[in-house]
């Protein structure tokens, strides 16, 4: 109880804002449209409003005020609109249809995993490497560690157009995308990890006699399963992102960011705020079963706090 | 080590031999790559200070080199991949342009966003400290949402605020509003509780707690959330650019220039990204030093 209180406090209050924020926002449009909703509006002239403030506006026309919550393409959309076009996107048709936002999601998020286990796997490999060789190490990491700081997005839809001209579409080069995204964490996860075995640990296996190869599977990678959760819950927020962001340029295609975009060039704000809470429900299940897995292998493990 | 590099030779040069036989372009290139690893190796091995500094250098050169040399043999077309020669072509040509589009994206979209954002998040975190029902409501909201990609959110902004720098700035806003606010609520944590106790003998209030104990110890990890913070924020102005802008901004020419087919045009953006993005990391990274010299990852 005590923990979900104030969470559900803080809930309230967001939903409570979002739609007391709902009249500034839309107010303008609402009394714009007062002969569709049947009533006159207060100053005449669309000028004369414009130039009003949203509160004011709101104040001389009170019967306005209701039909802020139900405009078919409002600046923000009330949270029951959100939610009921999400349940309609969702239940209306099979997840085959276009149109369906199950379908979308689905598009999105299996190029995501494709890439997560491309990027985690890549990740983990070179993160071997480096912390068995000297040199993969003094090279590669200071770029792996500079490389996070140049906003690979801004390429992403770049990469996608060169792909397809190169005859390659459909998953792959969102895959590719959310690979290089979820790469870095895992690799900068992973070599912490497998570092952290300390001295004493290490001098132990060396007093059994135990092979590179036998150190790394006994003692290495079992240390770095906490690390390696960690960075798997962060790649796997980046890779998400990065897949969404790879369905931009490919305007009226599959996925969440398609569907964004297209909501934008259209104005149907509704469409654009239920798709990014589908994006939020994919991503929170994402981080989540990885939280999931993350907690079943360390209690295993008994590493679980 | 010596002997143990005998074998990583041998394959080397088998490799080597047999790209020779299949293509020589490709035996070139291995060769190349080979030669260059086999420096750095042995430039790692020799374990001097100076090693540190030169074998990442190299090998950013090495990969330079490889990308340009994998671009001549082979003649890719500059539509699929242009080589840095003829991007650096392209950057001193065409700084003007480069320096508005910078100028728009960065100065007057990311920089102002991204302090707002961290003004903001700093304050909530703060007012979230010092009320525990505040905290305990707000963080798993702002954990949840940091973990989200708000970048989503930028057809919306570009919605509200138009095409100019503002929509820009209220996503990186958005964008680094999270991070921060997790991560100074974790700093604020920081202090132990015999810190406190002390404070409380000097009879300190809660402002002279917060200013003189709580608020320093947080710094580590509030230059955490500032340097995560540091590449979100050219991504989300370079991304919500895509959504619409003005005739100028990095994300408005990385989209035309795909469109025109201006590969080089685009990696000269991204040039300019990179170095932007490593400049304003390393930037915070200078303060973080400055401001947290006591903290032991900073002491040499």
């Amino acid at each position: 109880m005590r923990r979900f209180v104030p969470v559900l406090t803080v809930l309230a209050a967001i939903l409570a804002l979002w739609y007391a924020a709902c009249v500034p926002m839309n107010i303008h449009s609402t009394v714009n449209l007062a002969r569709v909703h049947g009533f006159e509006a207060m100053p005449e002239g669309r000028r004369a409003r414009a130039e009003m403030g949203a509160l004011q506006l709101a104040a001389m026309n009170p019967e306005a005020v209701p039909f802020v919550w139900s405009e078919e393409k409002p600046r923000l959309p009330a949270p029951h609109q959100v939610a009921g076009e999400l349940w309609g996107a969702v239940t209306d048709f099979a997840p085959t249809d276009k149109r369906s936002l199950v379908f979308h999601a689905w598009a999105t998020l299996s190029a995501t995993l494709l890439g997560f286990a491309i990027g985690t796997g890549l990740g983990v490999l070179l993160a071997v490497g480096i912390v068995h060789n000297r040199a993969m190490d003094m090279s590669v990491m200071p770029w792996a560690i500079a490389s996070q700081t140049i906003p690979i997005l801004a390429i992403a839809p770049m990469v996608i157009v060169v792909l397809a001209s190169v005859g390659l579409t459909g998953l792959l080069p969102k895959a590719l995308i959310s690979a290089y995204l979820s790469f870095f964490p895992v690799v900068v996860g992973m070599v912490k990890g497998l570092r952290s075995p300390d001295a004493m640990q290490l001098d132990l296996l060396r007093t059994y006699n135990a092979s590179d190869t036998e150190t790394f599977f006994k003692l290495r990678l079992p240390a770095a399963m906490p690390y390696l959760f960690a960075s798997l819950k962060v790649g796997a927020a980046a890779s998400l992102v990065g897949t969404i962001v790879g369905e931009l340029p490919s305007g009226g295609g599959e996925g969440i960011g398609a569907r964004l975009l297209a909501g934008s060039y259209y104005g149907q704000t509704i469409q654009i705020w239920a798709a990014l809470f589908m994006a939020a429900i994919v991503a929170a299940g994402f981080v989540g079963l990885i939280g999931w897995v993350q907690g079943r292998t360390l209690h295993r493990m008994g590493l679980a706090r | 080590m010596s002997g143990a590099w005998v074998r990583p030779e041998l394959f080397g040069g088998l490799a080597v031999a047999l790209g020779f036989v299949l293509d020589w372009r490709l035996g070139l290139v291995l060769a190349f790559w080979l030669g260059a690893w086999w420096l750095n190796a042995r430039l790692a091995a020799t374990g001097t200070k100076a090693a540190g500094y030169l074998v990442p250098v190299v090998f950013g050169f090495v990969l330079l080199g490889l990308w340009e040399l994998v671009v001549r043999l082979f003649s890719v077309p500059m539509v699929i991949l242009p080589g840095p020669s003829a991007i650096w072509a392209r950057i001193v040509t065409s700084t003007d342009l480069l320096w508005a589009d910078f100028f728009q994206t960065f100065v007057l979209g990311a920089l102002p966003g991204y302090g707002m954002g961290a003004a903001a998040g700093i304050a909530v975190g703060v007012l979230a400290d010092r009320f525990g029902f505040l905290e305990r409501g707000l963080l798993p909201v702002g954990n949840f949402m940091a973990a989200l990609p708000i970048v989503g959110t930028a057809p919306i902004f570009v919605m509200w605020y138009g095409f100019g720098w503002q929509s820009k700035a209220a996503v990186v806003f958005t964008m680094v509003f999270f991070p921060m606010l997790v991560n100074t609520v974790a700093g604020l944590k920081e202090a132990s509780a015999m810190q406190r106790d002390l404070m409380r003998t000097y009879a300190a209030g809660a402002g002279a707690t917060l200013w003189k104990l709580k608020l320093p110890a947080a710094m580590p990890f509030v230059f955490n959330g500032l340097k995560i913070s540091s590449t979100l924020a050219l991504i989300g102005a370079i991304v919500a650019e895509f959504f619409g802008s003005p005739i100028v901004g990095m994300g408005f020419r990385i989209s035309t220039s795909v469109g025109q087919l201006a590969l080089d045009m685009v990696w000269a953006e991204i040039a300019v990204a990179a170095l932007a993005g490593s400049l304003f990391y390393g930037a915070v990274a200078l303060g973080e030093r400055w401001v947290t010299f006591w903290h032991p990852s900073q002491r040499t």
